[in-house]
């Protein structure tokens, strides 16, 4: 064999939620498996430069392009809330589940 | 979340000048992703723990290798396999969730199949789980199709130079697995013992199947 042992399916966490959330939207009909391959297809050959592997990091952008596209979330909410998770972070024990709540500037609405 | 959880240690935490705790900008883009999906109703948190779960626990390419040693043992459910695979594999209590329709493709002393899927990454999750990364980078989808006797090279396969290499391209609908040739010298073995030569690789038609004594111990 020319490849490593496998070692599970993801390399971390955030891949297997990212693939999670795909299936899961695919499921609840937000798009369908050939407008994801399609879009995929897109991400990985970037206009002027080579083509890419298929990793997660790219089907997370997929996704919230798809996201944007379907009016679901756009960029900006996105960042926004990116950002209170790195506050929540911060204000969490070292070892305690990181909670949004936990972010200082959490206001339930 | 209790799945995160189990898995958070390690994995890119380092430790904060306080006792707070580090989220990746990846881990945060991806948490933020969720939440909102969460909270506009799409992903119902309980049903995606459940379906990672299965994905990092139960699904893989045992699966995949249980279909093919039953038929190697049972002709006739060879025969529904190769006709129409999706209900073939279903009797075995495989499938669902991302694997659409399944088409699979059996290897003979003449044609050696090799799949790919040039566009994207597409793959027969269920019953081979997530593909390896090779299979999702640009240089297996680009000569897979070009050379794919090279490609079988690299991977230590040689093959006689009368086999005709077939290769088949993936798409979201239709999504290939390959029946390797049972291997020599395994007269009489039961099923599990076949199903422990069948690996990945010679499911995706980049590797053929180990030769009896050879296997990995489970």
């Amino acid at each position: 064999m020319s490849t490593p042992a496998p070692q599970g399916p993801f390399s971390a966490p955030w891949e297997a939620q990212v693939f999670g959330l795909v299936v899961s939207l695919q499921e609840a009909g937000l798009f369908t498996w050939t407008e994801w391959a399609a879009a995929l297809g897109r991400t990985i050959r970037p206009a002027g430069q080579g083509e890419q592997a298929a990793d997660y990091g790219r089907w997370l952008e997929t996704l919230e392009r798809l996201l944007a596209e379907r009016g679901v979330a756009d960029g900006a909410s996105l960042d926004s809330r990116t950002a209170a998770w790195h506050r929540a972070a911060h204000a969490t024990p070292h070892g305690q589940p990181i909670r949004l709540e936990n972010d200082p500037n959490f206001a339930a609405t | 979340m209790t799945h995160d959880h189990d898995h958070a240690h390690g994995s890119g935490h380092g430790h904060h000048h306080g006792h707070g705790s580090d989220l990746t900008p990846v881990e945060a883009r991806v948490k933020a992703l969720e939440s909102l999906l969460v909270e506009k109703g799409y992903i119902v948190p309980a049903a995606l723990d459940a379906l990672v779960e299965m994905y990092e626990t139960k699904v893989g390419p045992h699966l995949g290798a249980r279909v093919v040693a039953r038929a190697w043992v049972d002709p006739t459910y060879r025969d529904r396999l190769l006709a129409d695979a999706t209900p073939a594999i279903a009797e075995l209590g495989i499938g669902g969730r991302g694997g659409e329709h399944m088409v699979v493709v059996a290897n003979t002393p003449d044609t050696h199949n090799m799949v790919v899927c040039t566009l994207c990454s597409c793959y027969p999750w269920p019953v081979l789980g997530l593909p390896p990364v090779w299979y999702k980078a640009p240089a297996y989808r680009a000569r897979a199709v070009i050379d794919p006797r090279g490609v079988l090279a690299d991977f230590g396969v040689g093959l006689p130079e009368t086999t005709r290499i077939t290769v088949w391209d993936s798409t979201a609908e239709t999504r290939f697995m390959v029946l390797p040739m049972r291997p020599a010298g395994t007269e009489g073995f039961p099923e599990e013992a076949l199903a422990a030569l069948v690996t990945r690789d010679s499911m995706i038609g980049t590797g053929l199947p180990l030769s009896p004594g050879s296997e990995i111990p489970a």
